[in-house]
């Protein structure tokens, strides 16, 4: 399954949310505002790093490059682009929004 | 087709699909319209015949609170439509536990019987569904 | 592959329609098909021809507008959540059409995959 969370986790509960529920072998896909929980020395990355043992993270660049974060992205956090995007949604078989 | 649910004149290759639905409600009622108008899908997929699931999670469990009263707000009180799912044939009503807990909330506390899972178990519902809708 | 997208808010505001546009675009790029784009809550608001963003601004209306007339993209307001809104006919942009909520439960029955853009 394909977790896509666009909200700050220094704003609102929706990337904790996501990591509580999210199964083994899902992926993570941070959109928008949600690319600052991708970034390094936040107070949620700790939680991301750990949850990185068991799903694959990934983080939209253009939000990145947008908000000026691209060079603080945590190391293991992969980059995709609208098309990666896209290959992220048909990859897995189900998707969910945590808004 | 009337105005309000539009293509209910299924064609031939949504009839007979059957695909798991689950609607995720993560938000509080009246502060914003996602709780109603997420409602509104949910009643509207009855007549489609899949296979509905409702999931309350974070904040979304204040939707099932008991006595709720919108008199002096002057909004709808639209509480009492989660009993009438039911007649919906909408029966599955998810709560998570932590959900639930982390807002000094007990089952009791809501309108409805509901299902109430761990996380770990709501993690497995999920990864279940065809189609997640969240509002 | 066949795609559904949902909208739930209005355009400027928040970013969900913006992205919702770039990945039906790459989507579509891609060699994939938008099975339907389905405007719901406050994106209803992304459907009203009377936008007018400052010049140096992207039209977000006309993009969507532009997306369906180029690549026959269904653009669909729900006809409830529109009416609540004043979205109606009278106001409507080229290339959408206003429907009710049952078009939304189609889209989850026919498309592979439904994703949702909001806030």
């Amino acid at each position: 399954m394909l977790h896509i969370v666009n909200k700050s986790p220094s704003e609102k509960n929706a990337l904790d949310s996501c990591l509580r529920t999210v199964k083994k072998g899902s992926s993570i896909l941070l959109i928008e505002d949600g690319v600052y929980g991708a970034t390094k020395g936040t107070a949620a990355a700790g939680k991301l790093a750990a949850a990185m043992a068991d799903v694959q993270v990934f983080a939209l660049w253009p939000d990145l490059e947008a908000r000026g974060m691209q060079d603080n992205v945590i190391d293991g956090v992969k980059q995709v682009d609208y098309a990666g995007f896209v290959d992220l949604v048909a990859a897995d078989k189900n998707v969910q929004s945590w808004l | 087709m009337t105005e309000s649910t539009g293509g209910i004149d299924m064609d031939e290759e949504s009839s007979g699909t059957i695909k798991k639905f689950a609607f995720v409600n993560r938000k509080a009622p009246y502060g914003t319209i996602y709780a109603l108008e997420s409602l509104e899908v949910v009643l509207i997929s009855a007549a489609f015949d899949q296979d509905v699931s409702l999931v309350f999670m974070d904040d979304g469990v204040y939707e099932l609170k008991k006595g709720q009263g919108t008199k002096a707000v002057g909004m709808k009180n639209f509480s009492p439509t989660y009993r009438a799912l039911e007649g919906y044939d909408i029966e599955k009503l998810y709560v998570e536990k932590e959900s639930m807990e982390a807002r000094g909330l007990t089952e009791d506390d809501l309108v409805v019987p509901v299902e109430v899972l761990t996380s770990e178990e709501m993690a497995t519902l999920m990864d279940e569904q065809d189609v997640v809708l969240s509002f | 592959m066949k795609f559904g997208i949902l909208v739930n808010e209005g355009p400027y505001n928040h970013q969900a329609s913006d992205t919702a546009y770039q990945f039906a675009k790459a989507a579509i790029e891609k060699g994939h098909e938008i099975h339907r784009v389905f405007f719901y809550h406050d994106g209803v608001n992304n459907a009203t021809k009377l936008t007018e963003p400052p010049q140096d601004d992207r039209h977000i209306v006309n993009r969507w507008s532009k997306l369906a007339e180029e690549h026959g993209v269904d653009l669909v307001v729900c006809v409830a959540a529109g009416l609540r809104r004043g979205i109606v006919d009278e106001n409507l942009a080229s290339g959408f059409r206003i429907s009710g909520l049952g078009q939304l439960v189609e889209t989850g029955i026919q498309a592979d995959r439904v994703v949702t853009f909001g806030d």
